[in-house]
Order: structure tokens, then C-alpha cells, then sequence
């Protein structure tokens, strides 16, 4: 009885036992999501330890979707690590700003005449800064470090160009029907991405929306003074009407999520894609012989430039709780030293976020690059679309692909949900 | 009334063996339910202060389409689960349940499917219902046999047209379920008595009537908690359906599961992802005492 009551009494203490505060230690706590980059940075994380004695302990969570869950989880039981990462919208990291669980990095970055801050891409450094005034109500500040940057172009095939007589990518959208019917006729499926996944969608409707109407009423739109019903969202939402009576789409692109368009494009079963700079790498290791190269998506309208969505690719923050502050901003600033960037870029194939080490980026990746001026990304856009709006736009799309809506439907649809949710808004 | 010392030392000693289950109970079960009942009055993105808004999550939802079209759509797909995986469980369960050759085989091949990840299956199902198009012959396996074997004009893009989707989604998850049944089934018909067949025999019974007759009663138990697993695990359907659709087929292949994390992680709405949990567990548990009930009142007959 004496033991079983001990034993009891002890599993009750260690039940109820709170969590005490962690103390400073000689080792950093990094978690990360990034399948493709972990060796690259373990060996990254073994220097470290040989140059300076930190330890640098690396936990991968993925997919993506889980890590996210993962740090939602451990930012409410307030046993967030030293380095982390936020795969979200930028007001879900102004959530995490305001809860104190991440750290302004502003005076680091900009110390010693910003030559932190100026050894970064600037379009990456933007997506993780909050201007004075941000929408947010985000003290100003940078409160993140990009360790690579994307972007997202058409990928398109040579040796399928060729078969098909083409001898160079289309320019503009007029090319590019053409280009799907010459395409068709030889017996290659045109054009291939993830439209199972949502963001794709969006990240194709936006570009052609930038491209249609301008980023001014974009913005206009996302704060309620444009209707979606307006002729130009409607021409928007016609693009993928025009593509998929056409034929341009490959068969079941609705329900394909991007690895399998990935999988399609290195193996030669279509001509274009959409797909981002870490593409690179997937394609090298499932087809290395494929022959392609990268252009923006043909534009609409000739008078404005067609923008790129991309910028930050993956950024770190630093936990604000951290008894580490200190070591696990130092290690970022070794982490985006030129030395280590080139290491990254050259193991992983991804675009490195310093700009001395983009210099030395392998075979293709310098045409991503190019594009990095022209990036835009909803980061960085002063107003962001309600998501419950979003989710209604993607899926009104898919919608239209198959055949099942017109654009004019889905337009009054998506309408309808904004008016409920400005409406929502306004009574809070 | 006061207790002999003795037994109050008992009734102590027993409370202090339930307490490590009890707190394990309340901890893990109790109070995240509570919790879950809790945010469902609130506006909440997940992380910061929570707005308290009343039923007014509740209220959003009766009038949500989608939502009750994703409780349509786990429903369908629990009633292909419960006429094809059963249907199919059983009768394989019979036929090995007879003296055939390499049982043993058929019992360990059957059980594959449902030791598989759903990941996995998706995957290997992907494959088979692919359409499109390379170098003039079908990329999917499906569409590939029906063009060999003369039908071309059943090629079809199984998972992107609205009308066949949910149907092989409900498809793929009876292939990778039937095994549980299959097994469950076939441990219950070895527990029938041999003996009943042959009086049923002596007394000129046919197959069928001894089917009908002896092997249903029996069964019956066994049967019901095949129908209450089935329709438990139908109901939740999610991982198979993203990876075989990944975010879905515009709302037609959604379900609650979906719709819940999609409101969660996707639009950010934890208050109005607890208010569709709660709508939904508490429906899970009506179904599974109405069932229960009827596997009692079964079990009586």
C-alpha cells in the first residue's frame, strides 16, 4: 500500500508539475520544415559547433502542413524553440509579434551601417518587415531572416517546343494559345501544375490580375471598393475558361497536387508549367537530362509588366522567450554569410537570400533569379485578401476548369462571400 | 451513516488505483473537450485573445452548404463503405472460412490494405485512376487497360470529374477497409458451431437456408460491431481523400474532417473549426449509441 500510494502521489506531482523557465545553455534549438535542405543543414550545424562551440540541435517537422500545426500548438503551450519558422500569412506573424513570441531583429540587421540587412535580397528582407502604420498595428521593425528566396515562373520544355515547331516560349497570351493548339496537335499535353492546391491558383490568378488591372485595384478589391463582379475580375476569371476549352490544361490538373505536376513536367508528359525555383532540384533528381528553361507567364496586357510572385522563400525568426537570444541571432547572421549561402545554394539547388552568393548559383537557377526584381508576394501587398474569400475564389476557379461554372457565377459567388465577411468585420 | 474504518481504507485504496486513469481521462479527454465546447463561442485565429461571439459560429453553420454538403458527401461515402467493403469483407470471409487451398495465403493477402499508410494508398490509387496522355498511350493504369482491352470510349478522368470522384474516393477507402471486416468476419464464422450445420443438414436444409438460418443469427454480433467500426471509420475519412485530391475537387469532394482542418489551418477560424467539431463529434456519438442500441436489441433477438 505505502508503495503504490508513493507511486501514486509521485505520478500526480509530475501531472500537475508546471514548466520552469528554460536557462541559457550552449546549445540552440532550431526547428525546421525543409525535407530537400536538412542535410545541407546539419553539415551547416556541425560547422558551426567546430567554430564557435554552439551547439546547434536541428528538428525537422514535415510536411509543411504538420509543422505549421506544430508551431501553433507549441506557441499556446508556450514551448516554442530558440529558432523557428512561420509558414503563414504575414498577420499571423504579426499575431506571433504581438503575443511576445518573436524577437525585433531590427538593431542586429541594421548595426555596423545595416551591413547585416544589406547583404540580403531586399525583396526578401520586405516580407518579414512591418512598416510604420502597418495594417497590423505591428511596432516597426524587421522581425525575420530570409535563408533562401523563390520565385514562381512557366517552365517550359525545349525538346516538346521543338517537336511541336516551336522555336521559342510565347510571349504573350495570344503566343500561348497558339503555342497549346501547335502542342495539341502533335500529341503533347500543353500545360501542366498543381491546381489541386490551392495557393497555385491564386498565385496564377493574381499574376494575370496584377497583369489585367494593376496592383491599385487589386488592393482596391481586397478592401471592398472593387467588386469582384467587375469586368476585369471577370476577364481574370475567363483566363482559365479560355485555357481549359482550349484544351491547354493536362487531364485531371484540378485534383493534382504540385508534386505530381512536378513529377509530369520532368518526365516529359507536358510542355509548360507553373512551378517555383525549388523546382530546380526536383527536376534534376527525377529527370537529369530535361532540357528547359524559364520565362515569366505571357502576359495579357502588353502595357503593364507581368510581376512574379515570389520573395522570401524560407525565413527564420528568433523566439523573443529565448534565453538564447543572443547565440540564435548570431548563428542566423553565419547562417546568411555568403560562405554558407553558396554551400546551400550549391547542395540544394534553392536561390540563395544573399546577394553576393546568387552570383554562384548553379545551371537554371540564374534565370529565376533575374526575376527577383519583378517579385511580388502578399507579404509585402499593404492589404490581404479575407482567406474565407480566397478559398471561395480557388475553388470558383477549379469550378470553371471543369466546365461547371462560368466566370460570371463564380464573380457574383465570391462577391457574395466578401459582402458576409466585410459584413462580419464591420460588426466586430 | 458512517463507514467501518476497514472499508473507508478500502474505498481509499481503490480511489487512489482509479486516480491515475481518472486524471489521465480528465487531462486528455475531459477538459480538451470542454476546451473545444469553450472556443466554439469564441472568434479566434489561434493565436492572441479570444472575442467571445455567442452561437454566432453555430448559427454560421446551419446555413453553410458546404458544411451539411460534406456531411452528404462522408454519408455516401459510408454507405458504399457499408453494401461494398462488407459485402465484400463477408464474402471472402465465407470462402475462406470453407476447406479451400492456400487459405492461409488469401487471409494474409487480404489483410494488406489495411496494414498500408492511407499516404500510400493514395499514392498507389493515383496512379491506377491517372488520366492523360504520354507518347499516345494512358498514363493511368485504369484508363490504359480500358484502352487495351476495346472500351477507349470509357477513358475518363476518374478523379477531376464531379460525377465519379466521390465515388472512387468511397471505392479506394471500401479496398483498403474490407480487411478489417474480412478478418473480424472470418474469427466469428470459426466460432460457429460445426455441429449446427450438420443437424441442419440432417434435417434437409439447403445452403442458403443454412446461410440464412444459422450463419446470419450467429454472425449478428459480429456483423454489428463491423457496421459500427465501418461507419466510425467512413465518417472520418480524411487522409486518403487529400492525398488522392489533395485540397478536393472544388467542395465536391469535401468532408467534415476537411472542412474542419480547412477552417483551422486554412482560413484561420479556430472558433468556427471547434463549432463544426463539436456539430460533428456530437453526431458521431448519437450515431454510435443508436447503434449500440441496436446491437443490444439484436444480440437479444
Amino acid at each position: 500500500m505505502k508503495i503504490s500510494t508513493i507511486l501514486v502521489l509521485c505520478f500526480c506531482f509530475l501531472a500537475v508539475g508546471g514548466c520552469s523557465a528554460r536557462p541559457s545553455t550552449n546549445q540552440i534549438e532550431v526547428w525546421h520544415w525543409m525535407t530537400d535542405r536538412q542535410d545541407a543543414l546539419q553539415a551547416l550545424a556541425q560547422k558551426y559547433e567546430q567554430e564557435t562551440g554552439v551547439k546547434v540541435k536541428l528538428e525537422l517537422f514535415a510536411p509543411s502542413d504538420a509543422y505549421t500545426q506544430k508551431i501553433t500548438a507549441a506557441s499556446q503551450a508556450n514551448v516554442l524553440p530558440d529558432i523557428y519558422g512561420i509558414l503563414d500569412k504575414k498577420s499571423i506573424l504579426a499575431l506571433f509579434i504581438k503575443s511576445g513570441l518573436v524577437a525585433d531583429l531590427t538593431e542586429e540587421l541594421e548595426a555596423d551601417h545595416a551591413a547585416w540587412e544589406s547583404s540580403l535580397i531586399p525583396k526578401a528582407v520586405d516580407v518579414n518587415r512591418f512598416p510604420v502604420g502597418n495594417k497590423d498595428g505591428v511596432p516597426p521593425g524587421i522581425y525575420g531572416v530570409p535563408i533562401d528566396v523563390t520565385n514562381i515562373q512557366m517552365v517550359y520544355n525545349n525538346t516538346l517546343l521543338k517537336k511541336a515547331g516551336l522555336l521559342k516560349p510565347p510571349q504573350t497570351f495570344g503566343d500561348f494559345l497558339t503555342a497549346v493548339d501547335a502542342l495539341k496537335r502533335v500529341g503533347v499535353s500543353p500545360f501542366v501544375t498543381g491546381f489541386g492546391e490551392m495557393w497555385i491558383i491564386d498565385c496564377f490568378a493574381s499574376n494575370y490580375a496584377f497583369n489585367m488591372m494593376g496592383e491599385d485595384k487589386v488592393m482596391a478589391t481586397f478592401r471592398g471598393e472593387v467588386k469582384y463582379t467587375d469586368p476585369d475580375w471577370i476577364k481574370v476569371f475567363s483566363v482559365f475558361q479560355t485555357l481549359a476549352r482550349k484544351g491547354a490544361f493536362i487531364e485531371g490538373i484540378v485534383t493534382k497536387g504540385n508534386k505530381y505536376a512536378e513529377q509530369d513536367f520532368a518526365l516529359e508528359r507536358a510542355a509548360f508549367s507553373f512551378d517555383g525555383s525549388w523546382a530546380v532540384n526536383i527536376y534534376r533528381s527525377m529527370n537529369p537530362r530535361l532540357d528547359y528553361g524559364i520565362s515569366p507567364l505571357p502576359a495579357i496586357n502588353p502595357d503593364r509588366p507581368m510581376k512574379v510572385w515570389g520573395g522570401a522563400g524560407s525565413s527564420f525568426v528568433v523566439n523573443a522567450a529565448s534565453p538564447n537570444r543572443a547565440k540564435a541571432v548570431a548563428f542566423l547572421k553565419w547562417l546568411t554569410a555568403e560562405e554558407q549561402q553558396v554551400f546551400i545554394a550549391e547542395k540544394t539547388n534553392n536561390l540563395p537570400a544573399n546577394r553576393a552568393a546568387m552570383i554562384a548559383t548553379p545551371k537554371v537557377l540564374p534565370d529565376f533569379s533575374k526575376a527577383m526584381d519583378q517579385t511580388t508576394h502578399p507579404s509585402v501587398w499593404p492589404v490581404n485578401e479575407d482567406a474565407l474569400v480566397t478559398e471561395a475564389f480557388d475553388k470558383g476557379i477549379q469550378s470553371i476548369i471543369i466546365g461547371e461554372k462560368t466566370p460570371e457565377a463564380v464573380a457574383g459567388e465570391v462577391q457574395k462571400i466578401k459582402d458576409r465577411e466585410m459584413k462580419k468585420k464591420a460588426e466586430q | 451513516m458512517l463507514l467501518n474504518p476497514d472499508i473507508r481504507k478500502d474505498a481509499f485504496k481503490n480511489f487512489l488505483f482509479v486516480l491515475p486513469a481518472f486524471m489521465i481521462f480528465t487531462v486528455f479527454y475531459i477538459l480538451p473537450f470542454m476546451n473545444l465546447i469553450w472556443i466554439s463561442f469564441h472568434s479566434w485565429p489561434g493565436i492572441g485573445p479570444m472575442h467571445f461571439v455567442g452561437l454566432r459560429n453555430f448559427q454560421e453553420l446551419a446555413t453553410d452548404t458546404i458544411w451539411w454538403d460534406s456531411i452528404w458527401h462522408a454519408g455516401y461515402i459510408t454507405l458504399i463503405a457499408l453494401i461494398f467493403q462488407n459485402a465484400l469483407a463477408f464474402s471472402l470471409a465465407l470462402a475462406c472460412d470453407r476447406e479451400i487451398r492456400m487459405k492461409r495465403f488469401y487471409s494474409v493477402v487480404f489483410f494488406i490494405p489495411p496494414i498500408l499508410s492511407e499516404v500510400v494508398v493514395g499514392i498507389l490509387w493515383n496512379w491506377i485512376l491517372n488520366a492523360g496522355v504520354q507518347n499516345g498511350q494512358q498514363v493511368g493504369l485504369l484508363n490504359h487497360f480500358l484502352a487495351q482491352i476495346g472500351f477507349p470510349n470509357l477513358i475518363h478522368s476518374w478523379l477531376s470529374d464531379p460525377k465519379t470522384a466521390l465515388t472512387c474516393i468511397a471505392v479506394v477507402h471500401s479496398w483498403k477497409g474490407f480487411g478489417w471486416g474480412f478478418i473480424i468476419l472470418l474469427a466469428g464464422l470459426q466460432t460457429i458451431d460445426r455441429q449446427l450445420y450438420e443437424a441442419a443438414r440432417v434435417d434437409g436444409a439447403t445452403s442458403w437456408r443454412m446461410f440464412w438460418n444459422v450463419t446470419i443469427p450467429m454472425m449478428m454480433p459480429m456483423i454489428m460491431v463491423v457496421v459500427i467500426l465501418t461507419i466510425l471509420g467512413s465518417m472520418q475519412v480524411f487522409v486518403l481523400i487529400v492525398s488522392l485530391v489533395e485540397n478536393g475537387l472544388a467542395h465536391h469532394t469535401d468532408v467534415p474532417v476537411t472542412v474542419i482542418l480547412g477552417s483551422m489551418h486554412g482560413s484561420k477560424q479556430f472558433g468556427l473549426a471547434c463549432a463544426q467539431a463539436v456539430i460533428f463529434g456530437t453526431m458521431l456519438i448519437a450515431v454510435s449509441f443508436a447503434l449500440k442500441k441496436l446491437s443490444n436489441r439484436v444480440k437479444q433477438v
